[in-house]
């Protein structure tokens, strides 16, 4: 799904370019008080209560200690960063509209023909602002709405309102506080009842600036008997300080209703991804959550499903790779609120060349949720001696009647597989990559074709060398 | 008994005082071994002999160590040849435990091996049509290929998918690695039928094996014992009928009253 203008060298992060930050249309400082949240949202003229939302938050933020579980977050210095940059003064309804510099980024990366052959609508969005929005007539015919989120603040505040925070409130962790006080772009999607939208509605993150806090929140509203399929990609330059993606998804599925979420992370190896990602589901509805995480140097991400009424089933397959320098902390939660829910989290990840990752999960079951059915698999695989992983399964269970499994495996890329491709003349690479492939596949085989093909590139070019 | 094998040319295998150790007990101890297109070569010998430690070694798995000798495979020297490499040349080891690989399908790993040992693309149309036709020969159920390799196959499941790789990748020099143990009579007599149906005259096998049986089906021109890390005995087809009916220790006894490094 994407095209480039050279090929990577081996190992090489493809998208570790950055444009010129001349003719950008505002900057605010470094650091973060409650002037640059006034500031931020002054210049987007917000509602009132929209401003007090961001100064609560702040404070909240700033009340709050840095998680010291998960990864090493001692580093993260949030007085050196860019909170808000603005490269472009609006969001363009045709790629015609979105300025040169950024609508070549976008091309390199693949995204304006992504959209002609297999997406209905397509968000972009450029440092903290969403640089282009558009979706396909028919779907807007049927209601379906799909614009970025400052946008649906100005243009549908009721229902904005109505679901704003719902599902994440500011107080829930030091990080969702953050994104609250200075969040900017993202997506907001909302599908009427019954509204099928068949093909997949995808919105691109793109870090340009140095030293750059991207803060994006997303609400998607599917209401009953609807489908959405939303995915999401990511990218960033690589620079020697790290940047920080700290986004809060929020979803709310009604009832009968569905909904999937598809996440490939590929930030470069300076970034901290910190993400809340949230969904309720409701009574029959269906919540997925498909996570793939290859880039960053430390993501902490959990997307979880609190299921609300009877028949509400959730699931999250997440996948994750870590090469050198690399932790992927990340995995999935289920809260079953309700009786005659299920759930299943099915988790792989690969470590290679010291990289890391974690697998942590929760399951927790409510007193009155009877009839209650989880699965939970996690599978790890080492490439290497020196790569690590480690696996932080919870459950908390206050009802009998449930019936809960986990199974977990590490395993080795051992040498009597190596052995045995490379006896049948396959070369040591290939074997390498088979094997790895042979492991993802569960998840590789949910995913729509471009996105399978999309991730087992990704996975070839990690698996070519460490990761710059 | 021995078939024409093209005087002048390079024998298919010769092995020449060849010491193997692994994590540094040595397990070969100077075996010599010749195989020439078109012969069947059955190795027997008691458990901890050396039987898999020479297949494995012949393949080139990197955790047996050649220390001393050679292995020549048509006149060039294998030894400092990967496996990859050497499968490319020709050299296939049909596997005692075959490894799983999760995830990964027959169909898509035999076109990957296909391709690799044919140094070129095979056009999906014509692998379809050789596997069909391979899967056939050797009575392979249609399912097979949609599985993933090994993965919960019946240890005979197991032997018949090996035996469909050297029917699809067919290779000058075949070394079977007790891919007769573990199997019921039926399944037995249906790798024998495979093996016989696989053997050319280009082709050279070498039957690795603990029990006599499966040799009621496939018909060795040589037998040769091996025992303490060396071929101790070597005759023709009766001679396994001889250890069948004898047992190893008269070889054992044998080779202990001859002078020390003599093994022929």
């Amino acid at each position: 799904m994407t095209t480039a203008t050279k090929l990577p060298e081996k190992g090489e992060y493809k998208w570790g370019f950055h444009d010129s930050q001349e003719g950008y249309a505002f900057k605010s400082r470094k650091g973060l008080d409650s002037e640059i949240v006034a500031q931020i949202s002054a210049l987007k003229g917000e509602p009132d209560w929209m401003r007090e939302f961001r100064l609560k938050s702040l404070a909240i933020f700033q009340s709050k200690p840095i998680p010291r579980w998960g990864g090493d977050l001692s580093h993260i210095d949030f007085d050196d960063i860019y909170y808000y940059v603005k490269a472009s003064e609006k969001t363009g309804k045709s790629w015609d509209e979105v300025p040169a510099d950024i609508k070549r980024t976008f091309d390199r990366l693949g995204i304006p023909e992504a959209e002609r052959k297999f997406l209905a609508g397509v968000g972009a969005q450029y440092e903290s602002e969403v640089v282009y929005h558009s979706i396909r007539e028919d779907l807007k015919k049927q209601g379906v709405i799909f614009v970025s989120t400052d946008n649906a603040l100005k243009e549908y505040p009721d229902l904005f309102k109505e679901y704003w925070a719902t599902v994440i409130p500011p107080d829930d962790n030091k990080l969702a506080a953050l994104n609250s006080a200075v969040w900017s772009g993202g997506s907001f999607i909302y599908v009427p009842p019954g509204v099928k939208v068949e093909i997949p509605l995808q919105a691109y993150f793109r870090i340009n600036t140095e030293n750059m806090g991207q803060f994006e929140r997303t609400l998607i509203v599917v209401d009953e008997g609807a489908y959405v399929h939303y995915v999401e990609g990511c990218t960033a330059p690589t620079y020697s300080t790290d940047s920080l993606h700290s986004a809060v998804v929020e979803i709310i599925v009604k009832r009968g209703a569905r909904c999937r979420y598809t996440t490939i992370q590929n930030w470069s190896s300076n970034v901290y991804n910190l993400v809340t990602k949230r969904a309720q589901a409701y009574g029959e509805a269906t919540m997925e959550w498909v996570d793939g995480n290859l880039g960053s140097k430390l993501t902490m991400k959990y997307p979880s499903v609190y299921l609300m009424e009877p028949g509400a089933h959730g699931e999250i397959l997440s996948v994750a790779f870590a090469g050198k320098g690399q932790h992927q902390d990340a995995g999935g939660k289920v809260v079953h609120a309700a009786p005659h829910t299920t759930s299943q989290i099915i988790s792989k990840s690969i470590s290679k060349g010291g990289g890391r990752t974690s697998y942590r999960g929760l399951i927790k079951v409510l007193p009155d949720a009877e009839d209650v059915k989880s699965h939970v698999r996690c599978d790890a695989l080492l490439m290497d001696e020196d790569s690590r992983s480690d696996t932080y399964p919870t459950m908390e269970i206050d009802n009998e009647r449930v019936s809960i499994g986990h199974e977990a495996t590490v395993s080795k890329v051992g040498d009597d597989q190596l052995f045995y491709l490379m006896s049948r003349g396959i070369s040591e690479e290939a074997a390498t990559k088979m094997v790895v492939n042979g492991f993802i596949e569960p998840i590789v085989k949910e995913l729509p074709m471009e996105y399978a093909v999309e991730l087992n590139r990704l996975i070839e070019l990690q698996l070519e060398g460490s990761v710059g | 008994m021995t078939p024409s094998s093209g005087n002048g040319t390079a024998p298919l295998l010769q092995i020449e005082a060849l010491h193997v150790s692994v994590e540094g007990k040595e397990i070969l101890k100077g075996v010599n071994l010749i195989v020439r297109q078109g012969e069947v070569h059955a190795v027997m010998g008691p458990n901890g002999s050396g039987k898999s430690t020479l297949a494995n070694t012949i393949m080139g798995h990197p955790k047996y160590q050649v220390t001393g000798g050679d292995i020549r495979y048509l006149g060039q020297s294998i030894v400092g040849l990967k496996a990859d490499q050497r499968a490319r040349q020709g050299v296939f080891l049909a596997f005692q435990y075959p490894t799983a690989i999760p995830g990964v399908t027959m169909v898509n790993f035999l076109r990957h091996a296909l391709n690799a040992v044919r140094g070129q693309e095979v056009p999906v149309k014509d692998f379809r049509n050789l596997l069909r036709d391979k899967m056939t020969l050797l009575k392979v159920d249609r399912s097979f290929s949609a599985r993933y390799v090994n993965e919960g196959f019946s240890g005979g499941e197991k032997k018949r998918a090996e035996m469909l790789q050297m029917a699809v990748l067919e290779p000058k020099l075949a070394v079977l690695d007790e891919t007769d143990s573990g199997l019921d009579i039926d399944a037995l007599k249906t790798v024998a039928e495979g093996i016989n149906t696989l053997l050319n005259p280009a082709q050279g096998i070498l039957l690795i094996t603990h029990y006599q049986r499966i040799l009621n089906y496939v018909k060795p021109h040589f037998v040769h014992v091996l025992a303490q890390g060396n071929i101790l005995k070597s005759g023709g087809a009766e001679l396994a009928l001889e250890l069948e009916a004898k047992g190893y220790d008269w070889i054992l006894k044998e080779a202990a009253a001859l002078p020390q490094g003599v093994s022929q």
